[in-house]
């Protein structure tokens, strides 16, 4: 009786997984084919290599102009702008957690840590808006009310914690003995980390790196709300930009009709920004593959 | 009587009631000790009788297990290590000290032998140095042709061998050695041995042992803990022919531990 109650619940847990894997798997795939379907339609009408060289993004205000890199332009913006403040001061917070900190402070620091990782990012928008732009036009009055730099400050805080917390489990991998075989040659705690730490890590850390450039290029909300929705190849980071993501929701938000070349553009910016993502993390899942086998 | 301990008879490490907790356990007691300058110590006893938390107390080691707490003094040269005056960074050049098991950072060969003298500000010749340090440790002949391989490359034996390499290179006035040939065959063990005796006539060596014709080998002195205590110290010989504490006697001829 009761063997018969146990094979029941192994089959149905079982089940249960086998249909949760399913629903991952084919919604993936819907996924794809949706994107694949739609921008197949959108390049019928519009030449690839227009689209991908040219420089003028107009879809909405005739003549209907679609060269993608203008929002390309936003999006690195944004990535570059974020990956270069989170990445090192990811790093010293990493530093400084598994270094320095004594196990109060971590435990004070961590759950803050977290916190910050689960704010919503429309939140982290409103930030932007309401403190960092003023902040920065309080030193400059010229720079607009939405400009790239506030929206890549806000998406370098919102990555912050996950480079932070990716760094600081990389350095918490390396063995203590490595590095009480450091301090037993009069090393300091600078030159151990400098020396053996960083060394020893780098890959994890670069592996960090490309996950956070990901979720940057990822990022909506937060930079729809603080960088404007103007799309231009431009150098000036103080000015209005409009970032891959920002479009597809100008688009859906429903400023194109459903079915026109507006409409089905958003698919083939989306098709970008996904192959982009994907790229980025096959890289960044290698690296940390190969430092796995390397760091013991 | 050895030679090296009636020629040169001056003190150069000494603890005085040392005590080290972990939390509220007590895992060393009260032990006092005197090693003299260019001798081998061995510290004997049974496992977790606490020889290797003695042994890191006296280049402060114990710094960096966040519940250890060291009570009484360590003089080394005449000062007390734990006196605010003294920098353990600039005390650990000079106190150095083998691992129980080896741990070459995970860098080349030469890096790993390189490093500790460069942040230290050593600014002779590198190469020679790399030479002279994994000659010593009986390296040299297995790895001269890939000195710039990874040292997690190496087995165990030659990693080990690498890491006292490397705490030669310093140059240290002692060095402490929880038991370094764990991981050794036959062979470098003996090597490890011979670069004792040699070391000796210049450096200090505190060696852990648990491999009683090692200690009676090499040492000049044994010290026999139990159960974080002292129980008898003095001359290798002595102790080893006729010890006047029975505990001693049972462990050294293997009735217990
Ligand atoms: N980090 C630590 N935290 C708490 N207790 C510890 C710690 N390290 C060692 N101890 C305890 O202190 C005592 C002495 O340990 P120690 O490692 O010094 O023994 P040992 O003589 O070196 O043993 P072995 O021969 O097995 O290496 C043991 O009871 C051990 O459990
Ligand atoms: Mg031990």
């Amino acid at each position: 009786m009761k063997n018969i109650k146990n094979l029941f619940i192994e089959k149905s847990i079982h089940l249960f997984l086998l249909i949760s894997v399913s629903i991952t798997i084919l919604t993936t795939l819907a996924v794809i084919v949706l994107l694949g379907k739609e921008s197949i339609a959108f390049f019928s009408e519009v030449s690839i290599i227009s689209f991908l060289f040219g420089t003028n993004w107009s879809p909405l205000i005739e003549p209907q102009s679609f060269g993608v890199l203008p929002l390309v332009c936003g999006t690195m913006w944004i990535v570059f702008g974020s990956v270069i403040f989170a990445v090192p001061v990811g790093l010293l917070v990493a530093v400084y957690l598994s270094e320095y900190a004594s196990d109060k402070v971590k435990s004070f620091l961590k759950p803050i840590l977290e916190l910050l990782a689960g704010i919503p990012t429309v939140v982290y928008g409103y930030f932007a808006l309401t403190f960092i732009t003023p902040l920065m036009k309080w030193f400059n009055p010229e720079i607009e009310v939405f400009n790239a730099a506030s929206g890549a400050i806000v998406v370098g805080i919102m990555i912050l914690p996950m480079i932070a917390s990716l760094c600081d489990d990389a350095f918490s991998a390396v063995p203590s003995s490595i590095k009480q075989g450091g301090y037993a040659l009069g090393a300091n705690t600078f030159e151990v980390i400098k020396d053996i730490l960083i060394p020893a890590t780098k890959s994890r850390i670069g592996a960090a790196t490309v996950l956070a450039v990901s979720r940057a290029i990822g990022e909506t909300m937060a930079v729809t709300l603080a960088a404007g929705a103007t799309a231009r190849l431009t150098g000036d980071p103080f000015g209005s930009i409009q970032t891959m993501t920002a479009y597809i929701v100008q688009v859906t938000m429903g400023d194109a009709p459903a079915g026109g070349v507006e409409y089905l553009s958003s698919f083939a910016v989306g098709t970008l920004l996904f192959l982009m993502t994907l790229v980025m993390n096959i890289i960044g899942n290698q690296w940390v593959f190969k430092s796995r086998i390397r760091v013991v | 009587m050895s030679a090296s301990a009636s020629e040169n008879s001056e003190i150069i490490l000494e603890t005085k009631d040392l005590n080290v907790f972990y939390g509220d356990k007590q895992a060393i007691h009260s032990v006092n000790m005197q090693v003299k300058k260019g001798t081998v110590a061995a510290l004997i006893g049974p496992s977790g009788c606490g020889k290797s938390t003695f042994l890191r107390s006296l280049n402060r080691m114990n710094d960096f297990v966040s519940t250890a707490r060291v009570d009484g003094k360590v003089f080394y040269q005449g000062k007390n290590l734990y006196s605010k005056k003294v920098d353990p960074v600039e005390l650990r050049s000079q106190i150095g000290m083998v691992f129980q098991k080896p741990n070459p950072f995970p860098k080349s060969i030469y890096k790993n032998i390189t490093w500790g003298p460069k942040i230290n500000g050593f600014t002779g010749d590198m190469d020679l140095l790399v030479e002279k340090s994994l000659k010593r440790a009986a390296l040299w002949g297995e790895v001269k042709d890939r000195l710039h391989d990874s040292a997690f490359d190496l087995s165990g034996g030659q990693q080990q061998r690498l890491c006292i390499a490397r705490t030669i290179a310093m140059n240290p006035d002692v060095i402490l050695m929880d038991e370094p040939c764990s991981a050794l065959d036959p062979r470098s063990t003996q090597a490890i041995e011979d670069l004792i005796t040699e070391l000796k006539r210049r450096y200090t060596i505190i060696i852990v042992t648990h491999n009683m014709q090692q200690a009676g080998r090499i040492s000049d002195e044994t010290y026999f803990f139990h159960e974080g205590n002292l129980i008898e110290s003095g001359d290798t010989k002595q102790i080893f022919t006729k010890p006047s504490v029975q505990m001693t006697e049972d462990y050294i001829t293997g009735r217990f531990g």
